[in-house]
């Protein structure tokens, strides 16, 4: 099994570093780099390094690839291509149901699994240490705790932070990237010469 | 583990922020360009929705069966000091949407950009008031001044603005840095990120062993804040941005962002930190003694209408931060009340500040308001009242809030610094009354002040057609209802509560500092 899984990634990382050097479009280099470090994050799974194969995919797959992408498409801004073109016949209404149905079938899993009589505040308590339910004896990785139990993984101990304790700064978080992006698009943008309906500029 | 939410305290930051994103993501969505005016009008319904669910948090936390509660984890505190500032922060943000239409359409600003700005910088500034950890503090902060940031910067087509957007980015994130290290201190010798656990573990002592520490965690966070109100000596930014933002986000930085930097201050160290006040008083009065007379003094020396009113809100933070320095129930109340009130002056002053216009050059000399009483009595008319106001007159509310503020300082017994305030106050007065004798005695072109006089007969933004030195045939200033209305409603609550100031004492009074656990 593991010698599969390396092997699958091997191939797609390697496949991927050479699709950096050998494509001629930027933008394809960018996502064949970002094919790469999703191969290198699944490595990093195997190891049972969970928060780091995360944190690749987060921080080098998502931010950096992505503000990549951002600086090739802005210095590429004159030759825009059109919305309007589809490569693929019908891929848009394929999208929307596909979309609709995974949006359907969260909310009727939600509903369900309120309806099987599980409630927010019917959530096991989870221990201070694991993170794990109260008396649960899943074992990730065998660290000690103070009173002898298992300590959990990394990503569940961040995940009882992320959501617990600062679930407001968290969402805080979010909300002031996107306020950068939107002030950053807001300056970047070239002024309009002649504002609609506005009177003469003293 | 997932903590308990009680959705009543989010309300305020549900319907600015999220409210925004919903306006931003349908922006982008309808093909067809909306009216101009479509946002503005949707911010203020947004606005009026924050206001009305902050009444709401007032009467429930004032209900002595309910009272303040923290939620989120004790992250969140919704008492009577949040709930009062959050209305002084989306009061600011309600008014400056009023009147910026006259802005949006003479500068070309980008109406969605600037509605959805001022309401995620408002959402910031009650994300702050209502804060009780300091992580929350702080990207209450950052949301709050990075929106700012951009809204000073917003008219593209002016270089003004693009300075002021800059220094006041560069400025604000080097007072970021300063806040974030004195919370990482503070962190350090209290052990917690939680206001009340700090506040717990200052009272049992915990900074004995880590003295150092805990004081260098203060000194860093006064800096921090002070930037943030621009107190000097942190003020540098404060004139060159009040001078080259538009009007109607300079009027809701004057009202709502000093507001919501007088939230973490008073929240942190009149009520969180209010063990060790020993450590913290003699600075915050120095400071306080030096913005007050340091911002009287310049705004006597400055030639340009904005950067004069930059003065003046440096020197209106002086004040503030006396009642600070008294660190008690009355000065905390002092201080808010000179905050709710002073929102409403700076609001209406920017509001004619803004109608007046720019000169070539971008500034707007203090000769522009020669004979303005006879162009257009009426705007010379509440233009003057938020003047005197500021200046301190009885039968304002400016009067009320100055005497509160001193009194406090009398209260806690330094009396050197209530007797060094009235003189800042005085000195200050002249600085107004200048101004209000250009509008009523002086007639333009016989100019009475050699500083403006080299600048004065340069065109203004409704009478460039006018020639310079003749004399009333200036045509009045064209005053838009939504500004008129702005002026006409800071002028009536300055004037109303002036002359009858209780209610105004009591909701000061009543809106309590709570130190809660989680």
């Amino acid at each position: 099994m593991a010698v599969a899984v390396f092997s699958v990634c091997a191939v797609i990382i390697v496949a991927g570093a050479l699709g950096v050097i050998i494509f001629r479009n930027p933008v394809h280099s960018a996502l064949s780099l970002v094919a790469s470090l999703f191969g290198v994050a699944v490595l990093f799974l195997t190891l049972d390094a969970h928060f780091l194969g995360v944190v690749q995919v987060v921080v080098y797959a998502g931010a950096i690839v992505v503000l990549f992408l951002f600086v090739i498409m802005l210095l590429g801004v004159d030759r825009a291509e059109s919305l309007r073109t589809e490569p693929i016949g019908g891929q848009r209404p394929v999208a929307l149901a596909v979309g609709v149905g995974v949006l359907v079938l969260a909310l009727l899993f939600m509903v369900g699994f309120d309806g099987l009589g599980v409630r927010q505040g019917d959530f096991p308590a989870l221990d201070s240490c694991t993170g794990l339910p109260v008396g649960a004896s899943e074992s990730p990785l065998a660290l000690e705790c103070p009173d002898g139990t298992e300590q959990a993984s990394n990503i569940r101990q961040i995940a009882a932070g992320v959501f617990g304790d600062y679930v407001w700064a968290f969402q805080l978080t979010g909300l002031l990237l996107t306020i950068s992006v939107v002030g950053a698009v807001a300056l970047a943008r070239r002024p309009r010469r002649q504002p609609d309906g506005a009177e003469q500029a003293h | 583990m997932s903590p308990s939410v009680d959705w009543a305290a989010l309300l305020p930051q549900i319907f600015l922020g999220g409210g925004s994103l919903v306006m931003l993501t349908l922006g982008t969505l309808v093909r067809k360009r909306a009216p101009w005016w479509l946002p503005n009008v949707l911010g203020i319904g947004l606005t009026l929705a924050a206001f009305g669910s902050v009444v709401w948090q007032w009467v429930r936390v004032q209900d002595p069966s309910r009272g303040a509660f923290s939620t989120i984890a004790g992250t969140v505190q919704i008492d009577g000091f949040a709930v009062f500032l959050s209305g002084v922060v989306v009061i600011a943000a309600l008014l400056a949407l009023v009147f910026a239409p006259f802005s949006i359409r003479r500068a070309g600003l980008p109406p969605e950009e600037f509605s959805v700005l001022l309401l995620l910088s408002a959402a910031g500034g009650v994300t702050l008031a209502s804060a009780n950890d300091l992580i929350v503090l702080f990207l209450g902060l950052e949301v709050l001044s990075i929106a700012a940031y951009v809204l000073a910067a917003l008219d593209l087509r002016r270089a003004g603005s693009q300075e002021a957007g800059l220094k006041y980015f560069v400025l604000g994130a080097f007072a970021s840095a300063f806040f974030l290290y004195g919370a990482a201190l503070i962190y350090g010798a209290a052990g917690s990120t939680k206001l009340d656990s700090v506040a717990a573990a200052l009272a049992a002592g915990a900074g004995s062993n880590a003295r150092g520490m805990l004081l260098a965690g203060f000194a860093l966070l006064l800096v921090g804040l002070f930037f943030k109100v621009a107190a000097v000596p942190f003020h540098a930014w404060t004139p060159d941005v009040y001078e080259g933002a538009p009007s109607p986000a300079v009027a809701y930085m004057a009202a709502g962002v000093k507001a919501a930097g007088f939230a973490a201050l008073l929240r942190l160290f009149a009520g969180t930190f209010s063990a060790s006040s020993a450590d913290w008083r003699p600075a915050v009065a120095v400071v306080a003694v030096i913005t007050v007379l340091a911002g009287s003094a310049l705004g006597v020396i400055s030639g340009d209408v904005r950067r004069l009113l930059a003065y003046s809100s440096i020197g209106h933070a002086g004040f503030i931060l006396v009642g600070l320095e008294s660190a008690g129930a009355n000065g905390t109340s002092a201080s808010l009340l000179y905050l709710g009130v002073y929102a409403f002056m700076a609001l209406g002053s920017f509001a004619v500040v803004m109608v007046m216009g720019r000169d070539a050059s971008g500034s707007q000399p203090l000769a522009a308001y020669d004979g303005l009483a006879r162009r257009s009595p009426w705007l010379a008319l509440g233009f003057t009242l938020l003047l005197l106001a500021q200046a301190g007159l009885p039968f304002t509310t400016g009067f009320w809030a100055k005497f509160e503020v001193i009194g406090a300082a009398v209260q806690s017994r330094t009396y050197w610094l209530a007797a060094v305030s009235m003189l800042g106050a005085v000195v200050a007065a002249f600085v107004y009354l200048r101004l209000v004798v250009r509008m009523y005695l002086v007639r333009p072109g016989a100019d009475g002040d050699a500083l403006a006089s080299q600048k004065s007969g340069v065109g203004l933004a409704d009478d460039s057609r006018s020639g310079d030195e003749d004399s009333d045939s200036r045509p009045p200033v064209a005053v838009p209802r939504s500004v008129g209305f702005v002026v006409a409603v800071c002028a009536a609550v300055t004037l109303f509560f002036g002359v009858w100031p209780a209610p105004l004492l009591n909701l000061a009074g009543d809106a309590t500092l709570a130190v809660l656990g989680g």
